[in-house]
């Protein structure tokens, strides 16, 4: 092997080296025994598992962000699945500037939506209210349903609804028996993305929590800003655990293709 | 037969109400729970008290503002730049291996993308903290004797920032470079042309628009970063998510409001500047998530 | 340009079909004129074809009988009553796609199953109806197949399965052969011609093939920019194109201009360079105009003394192309006016192949010759 392919090789192996090795850490720091932060660890144990699953205030947190991300999947499933399909039979002007609001969170720096949420939200008396927290997190996750949803009905034949239509099928038998089957997967999806973002959250919830409702994402953040145990490093990998989990199923569902064979 | 003079039917009008029926609850709830918030926080910094530019004029001269807008950019400048540079070779990498081996490949890049930007900020807290791994190595090899001050410094920012954005600036490459024709590359080779050259001639301009759009999110997201800068930096990394931050914590709503104002303008610009440039629409279609 | 009588086509069956009448339809997209002032009486059972180019319209049109689209003008009748207004899962039409549009998340009989689920059939019924259309297209036991499993032949006569399953009076066909190849074609062709004389329903085909047209419909309807050039049977069509459109849509056609000198008749006497031509014409052009006269390359002969001279056009050329195609042998020839003719004659070992070069007298029957 010539010397340029191997400094390439190296340099990129590296990368992924760069890449991978942050999340190994914190995972082997998880099973450290030691009561501070230091690596290597002295000796290993699940002394950090038991803490976070002792605690009153970890396990609260979990539930309230398991909670609201389930809130949050219905709700953004269903009101983006819903635009989606209104989408694509929509042109021109309307189409372009509902779109361009739907997408707008992925747009507009998390900061600045946080703020502005947190804004109008203290008027609304929503502040440290897990209600609140679904609200917000539902207008940043519905982007990656209705992408998801979207992606889905472009590889929809119209045929396949006109042919349904001919065979007798009202509208909405239609949509029940052939659309929404074919588009499930997306669908699905888009749930799970969903699902990840509201779990994941924090800067938002870094206003809208107050001390009412405190995420997970939140508390971790409190702990690491105030007193670092690892504690956190046996939630972090835990969260990993989960969403790696949940977003490699969705990768993988999304290379399987449009419909799932049964 | 059946004379060919017309017999007036009324036409039927084809339903449009029912798409805009789908789409009306979630632009209603779009609008109530983020579009119209956001609007009345940023008139804030116009109509407090009257209304009134005086804060924007106020802002152009504001050092605290310019340093930190200054911060704000150049850290994102660089951030952008180290992230192509370590990120090109990886997309040209994944563009050359086999099926299985890219997937596996992938999946590496992957990976981070779908831990919380919390927990890797976290993991860079603890690699470089003074026990932190970075460290243990340093002394354990002799290197140093007592423990560098890693975190908390640019460098950190700088390194953690650059973690977490690679991906955004592998993928549309990798992307690009996966869509290009094998022929094209072999035909320079077989025309005469070194590696380097093949390389620079032809794989390199080819892949410009992914580069364009990985230079568009990683530049993007980094101008409106908060997390990582705020964990793991220090007082001279103070960039412009902060600064807002920390003049809502003060209830500063104007200057706050100036703030996004200007974060939100600068981010908008280089959207809409780098949309016009050929291909890069397309590739941001093709990124997953 | 209609034919007066709607032929009657024997059935093994009673008629079962239902009669279709389209009234002024048009169809307008923004300030395109899709479909023009098309007005068209099918008879019960009967199989109809609209033919013609793609652009022509003909879609459109079977479109707006299915209620996919609503006509900006005109009306559709079915069986006398208007439908117009009738949203298409109401209409009872079968349709055929040319991509077949089978569910694919569904098996083969889920599928057929699919418009019996939407009449409320039982499932013992449409187990046993299903497995019925199955062995009618001659795919038993296909079941549990799913779409992706079948082939290209195999996918559309399940479609066709599915589109008859539920006994509809008439059935629609937008070019449900176009992807498949020659021999699967011409095969399936005669299927659908059988399937047609058996089930006894009217059939509305919509293709751009003319040969296919040709083969398998009781009448073709020749469309043109959205207007229907010509309605009549497959030999009507053929010998008596009514214009040069028509004339060169469906099958190959030779054109000669002349000078008309005056009528005989039924016949249209024409001067051309000198050489007196004649052909049959229902309208009656005035002596002193154009008239274009046509005639098919296969009713043109060599002179070889066969033809009486007086039922004849005939006129001189020489052969600039001679080609061999399999079972016919195909010559260009050029006429002293400067006009090509095509001649095609089947192959034989006892005819003569001619030469290029050639000077040969050309000669038809003034029954093949017909003004457009």
């Amino acid at each position: 092997m010539n010397i340029g392919r191997f400094w390439f090789t190296t340099l990129w192996v590296f990368v992924l080296l760069f890449l991978a090795l942050p999340i190994v850490i914190v995972a082997l720091l998880s099973f450290s025994s030691a009561s501070y932060l230091t690596f290597p660890p002295p000796a290993f144990g699940l002394r950090w598992y038991e803490a976070y699953l002792g605690s009153r205030e970890w396990l609260a947190s979990t539930w309230l962000s398991l909670g609201v991300a389930g809130c949050v999947v219905v709700l953004a499933t269903t009101l983006g699945t819903l635009a989606a399909l209104g989408l694509t039979r929509l042109r021109g002007a309307t189409r372009a500037a509902v779109a361009a609001l739907i997408v707008s969170p992925l747009i507009v720096p998390g900061i600045i939506a946080a703020i502005g949420i947190y804004y109008a939200f203290s008027r609304y008396r929503l502040v440290g209210t897990p209600i609140g927290l679904v609200l917000a997190h539902t207008c940043l996750a519905v982007p990656f349903v209705v992408t998801s949803v979207s992606a889905s009905l472009a590889g929809l034949d119209r045929r396949l609804e006109q042919a349904a239509l001919g065979l007798g099928a009202t509208p909405w038998g239609t949509f029940r028996q052939v659309t929404l089957p074919l588009i499930s997967p997306g669908v699905l999806v888009g749930a799970l993305f969903a699902f990840i973002t509201s779990f994941d959250e924090l800067i938002v919830a870094l206003f809208l929590s107050g001390s009412g409702a405190v995420t997970l994402p939140r508390r971790m953040w409190d702990d690491l800003r105030f007193e670092i145990d690892p504690t956190i490093a046996a939630v972090s990998t835990l969260t990993i655990l989960l969403t790696a989990a949940i977003l490699g199923g969705a990768h993988l569902m999304r290379r399987r293709g449009l419909f799932a064979e049964r | 037969m059946i004379p060919a003079a017309a017999v007036a039917v009324p036409v039927r009008r084809t339903v449009t109400l029912a798409p805009v029926l789908l789409v009306a609850p979630l632009v209603a709830f779009m609008l109530i729970f983020y579009a119209l918030p956001l609007a009345a926080m940023l008139s804030r910094s116009v109509s407090d008290p009257t209304w009134t530019l005086e804060n924007y004029r106020r802002l152009a001269g504001d050092t605290v503002f310019l340093r930190v807008f200054w911060t704000t950019l150049r850290t994102a400048l660089a951030v952008t730049i180290g992230a192509l540079l370590l990120g090109y070779p990886v997309a040209l990498a994944m563009s050359r291996l086999r099926r299985t081996a890219a997937g596996v490949v992938l999946i590496i890049v992957l990976l981070p993308f779908w831990t919380s930007v919390l927990v890797r900020s976290y993991a860079w807290m603890v690699l470089l903290g003074r026990k932190g791994l970075i460290n243990e190595v340093l002394i354990a090899t002799g290197l140093t004797d007592t423990p560098l001050k890693l975190l908390n410094t640019s460098l950190a920012v700088h390194v953690a920032m650059i973690h977490i954005l690679l991906p955004y600036m592998i993928l549309p490459i990798a992307s690009v470079l996966r869509q290009m024709d094998e022929a094209l590359p072999r035909a320079a080779a077989g025309l005469g042309a070194p590696p380097w050259n093949v390389f620079a001639r032809v794989t390199l301009p080819l892949s410009m628009p992914g580069v364009a759009a990985g230079v568009l999110l990683v530049f993007v997201l980094s101008l409106g970063f908060y997390i990582t800068p705020a964990l793991v930096g220090g007082p001279r990394d103070f960039m412009l998510s902060m600064l807002i931050a920390q003049q809502v914590d003060l209830l500063n709503w104007p200057y706050a409001a100036c703030l996004s104002a200007t974060l939100l303008a600068a981010t908008l610009l280089i959207i809409a500047v780098f949309q016009y440039l050929p291909g890069v629409r397309d590739v941001l279609k093709t990124v997953p998530r | 340009m209609d034919a007066v009588a709607v032929p009657v086509v024997a059935k093994t069956v009673e008629f079962q079909g239902a009669s279709v009448v389209l009234t002024g339809i048009e169809k307008r997209f923004d300030t395109v004129g899709a479909v023009r002032g098309v007005s068209l009486t099918i008879g019960a059972g009967e199989f109809l074809t609209l033919l013609g180019p793609s652009g022509s319209g003909k879609t459109t049109t079977l479109m707006m009988i299915a209620g996919f689209e609503t006509p900006t003008q005109g009306d559709i009748a079915i069986d006398g009553s208007s439908i117009v207004t009738l949203p298409p899962h109401k209409r009872n039409i079968g349709m055929v796609f040319q991509n077949y549009a089978l569910f694919p998340h569904l098996t083969v009989a889920e599928n057929i199953a699919f418009p019996l689920r939407q009449r409320g059939v039982d499932r013992v019924t449409r187990t046993r109806m299903v497995s019925e259309s199955l062995r009618m297209v001659r795919l038993p036991g296909y079941e549990a197949r799913y779409p992706r499993q079948l082939s290209g032949g195999q996918q559309q006569r399940v479609a066709l399965a599915r589109a008859i399953v539920f006994r509809p009076r008439l059935l629609l066909m937008d070019e449900p052969l176009g992807a498949l190849d020659k021999q699967l074609r011409e095969s399936l062709q005669l299927e659908m011609r059988r399937m047609h004389a058996d089930l006894g329903i009217t059939f509305i085909y919509v293709t751009h093939d003319q040969e296919e047209a040709l083969t398998m419909s009781d009448r073709i309807a020749v469309m043109n920019e959205g207007r229907i050039a010509q309605l009549g049977t497959p030999e009507d069509l053929y010998d008596r194109p009514c214009d040069r459109f028509v004339a060169s849509f469906i099958g190959e056609s030779n054109f000669l201009s002349c000078i008309v000198v005056g009528t005989e008749g039924n016949m249209v006497v024409g001067d051309r360079g000198g050489t007196i031509l004649r052909a049959l014409t229902g309208s009656l052009p005035s002596a002193g105009t154009e008239a274009t006269f046509t005639m098919r390359p296969e009713r043109v002969r060599f002179a070889d003394a066969q033809f009486s001279t007086t039922r004849t056009n005939r006129v001189w050329a020489t052969v600039t192309e001679t080609i061999f195609a399999g079972e016919r042998r195909r010559y260009l020839c050029r006429c002293d006016g400067g006009a090509s003719i095509v001649v095609k004659e089947p192959s034989s070992t006892t005819t003569r192949r001619r030469m290029e070069g050639e000077r040969v007298e050309l000669i038809w029957s003034i029954s093949d010759t017909v003004v457009v």
